[in-house]
């Protein structure tokens, strides 16, 4: 990941690079004082501290898409309700680290709760006995607060999730990220330099726009040192509810994610189909749990 | 450059993947097949659609004496397209960008591309309400002949980024030309049953809370879906489908609003 800061000349070493504040490039930067005494290269307290809270956590993953829409925060819960649900000592957490569109606390139908601060950081909301989840929606106070934030209040907020939430012991803790690839995601990264991440899933569609924007999130991927573990296939068929026959709403004019699979060799961890069945009968779940 | 554009649209939705791209393209496809000049600028810096769908994919922007010279997609140049997608060497690059860098490119885009006279300036955004968003509306707030349509899907989440879309409007004092739900339904090809996959009826409802003018429902259609990389108009290729009348009907509604400010009042009297 580049160290490069915004403003910077336009052949900046890199503050954390050895030259930093010596090649000629640095003459006349407003920063070249503080590179030079190696300050600038020294990592981000927060980095250590993100290490100690999450020291009891096993499996750091990522859920990123690239394109929005995809079912990323869907599948991001499907996936947390299977891992908990295998085994009641598996402990999961989510963490919604999409920003503006938070929307945990929706598809995982704990909307309205509350999260305590007490003397040992945040407690999640508890979704079942071994699915706990933190979103910046339950801190909003009303649905149509919109949370108009530019990058470096977002990336406080993420810094703030990953140091403060006590997730107590996690076997998995499941990061749900924004589409696209900006701040959350360098920040995701950065901050959990230290602590360690297994990796990512990316979600996708089978269509090539969706395809499109995944290739450039798994560059950033590649770039940045993240472990790609798989690819999950959402609304690949739909099913219809009246004669069960399928039908692709999403055609994969270029090969679908098999293609991308291929290409890449990250394997294809599985195929959901659109099924309006399905997605009532979440709902319902959600309904009659809910208090 | 921004004063010689008669109309500026800012396609948002807070939720991604509801088809902000798909509506920004094809009512620019719409507008010239209807005989506007038209420019569509897309500040998607992360996740650039429009290249691909209007199969522009290999064209590259140049500077020109004036400033950047769009892409166009056709001779007579009626639609000009500028798009961080023509900046970059492979379409595997991923833009991987902090906040201030993305600012100062949307300044550029906004600022130093030479339209020419346009009729229309469609403007095509990414998900969420952050620093695309903050910056293109805080250029253009002061630009009267500016108002947003907001796109949404008929499920809750959509619904309720689209309301925070609104508070997001409110706040910045853009005005709201309307909300256009999509993906409202699916014909199942087998059946003819027509599901409501994302339900529906939630972006008319929301138009009514809101006092936002409703533009029209789009079906799912896989038809349309097809569309995508090909750089064709609805109206063209399939005349008589729900979504080139909804695309027909929009523009013919927007034609009707006056270009200088005002487009609020207009577009309600319409409705
Ligand atoms: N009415 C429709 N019928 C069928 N397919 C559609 C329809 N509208 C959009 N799509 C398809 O849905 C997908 C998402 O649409 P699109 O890329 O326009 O969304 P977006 O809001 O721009 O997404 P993002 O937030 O990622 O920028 C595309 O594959 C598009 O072809
Ligand atoms: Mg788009």
């Amino acid at each position: 990941m580049s160290k490069v800061p915004e403003n910077a000349p336009q052949h900046c070493p890199g503050t954390a690079s050895e030259n930093a504040g010596k090649v000629s490039a640095c003459a006349g930067c407003p920063n070249q004082n503080l590179c030079a005494s190696g300050a600038a290269s020294a990592p981000d307290p927060a980095i250590e501290i993100i290490k100690n809270r999450l020291a009891n956590v096993k499996h750091k993953i990522l859920i990123i898409s690239g394109k929005g829409g995809v079912g990323k925060s869907t599948v991001t819960s499907l996936l947390g309700h299977a891992l908990a649900a295998k085994n009641p000592d598996i402990n999961v957490g989510i963490l919604d680290a999409d920003i503006c569109g938070p929307s945990q606390p929706r598809v995982l139908g704990v909307r309205g709760e509350q999260v305590h601060n007490s003397g040992s950081g945040w407690s999640p909301v508890y979704v079942t006995d071994n699915l706990s989840v933190m979103s910046i929606g339950f801190l909003l106070g009303s649905p149509d607060d919109a949370v108009i934030w530019r990058g470096p209040k977002k990336n406080g907020m993420i810094k703030q999730f990953l140091s403060e939430v006590d997730w107590g012991d996690l076997d998995y803790l499941l990061i749900d990220t924004p589409p696209g690839t900006s701040d959350e995601h360098l920040s995701s990264v950065q901050y959990l330099s230290g602590a360690g991440l297994a990796g990512a899933v990316a979600v996708t569609t089978p269509q090539e726009v969706a395809l499109l924007d995944v290739r450039k999130q798994l560059s950033f991927c590649a770039t940045a040192g993240v472990p790609v573990l798989g690819l999950i296939e959402n609304m690949a068929l739909y099913i219809c509810p009246n004669c069960k026959s399928q039908s692709e709403i999403f055609p994969a004019t270029t090969g679908g994610v098999a293609q991308l699979s291929a290409e890449l060799g990250a394997p294809v961890l599985g195929s959901l189909p659109l099924d309006p069945a399905a997605g009532a009968r979440l709902r319902h779940w959600h309904h009659t749990r809910a208090p | 450059m921004l004063e010689d554009v008669k109309q500026i649209l800012l396609v948002l939705s807070g939720k991604g993947g509801v088809g902000k791209s798909t509506v920004s393209t094809q009512l620019a496809l719409t507008l010239k097949v209807r005989g506007y000049k038209v420019g569509l600028l897309d500040i998607d810096l992360c996740g650039p659609s429009v290249p691909y769908l209007l199969n522009l994919e290999s064209q590259s922007v140049h500077q020109g004496p004036d400033g950047w010279v769009p892409v166009y997609l056709d001779n007579e140049q009626r639609l000009g397209v500028m798009s961080i997608g023509f900046l970059l060497s492979s379409r595997n690059d991923a833009v991987v960008w902090r906040g201030p860098k993305k600012t100062s490119m949307i300044k550029q885009f906004l600022e130093d591309v030479y339209w020419q006279d346009l009729d229309y300036l469609i403007i095509d955004t990414p998900p969420g309400t952050s620093d695309e968003h903050i910056t293109v509306m805080e250029n253009l707030r002061h630009v009267p002949q500016c108002s947003a349509i907001l796109v949404t899907t008929p499920q809750a989440v959509a619904i309720e980024d689209v309301r925070k879309e609104i508070t997001f409007c409110k706040k910045t004092g853009i005005s709201i030309f309307g909300i256009i739900e999509n993906m409202s339904g699916y014909v199942c090809p087998e059946c003819s049953e027509c599901t409501n996959i994302f339900s529906s009826g939630g972006g008319k409802s929301l138009s009514e809370i809101a006092r936002v003018p409703f533009l029209g429902s789009i079906p799912i259609d896989p038809r349309v879906g097809m569309l995508a990389g090909q750089g064709k108009a609805a109206v063209s290729e399939l005349p008589n489908c729900t979504t080139s009348k909804m695309f027909d009907e929009l523009v013919r509604k927007l034609s009707k609003s006056p270009t200088n400010g005002n487009s609020e009042t207009s577009a309600n009297e319409d409705l």
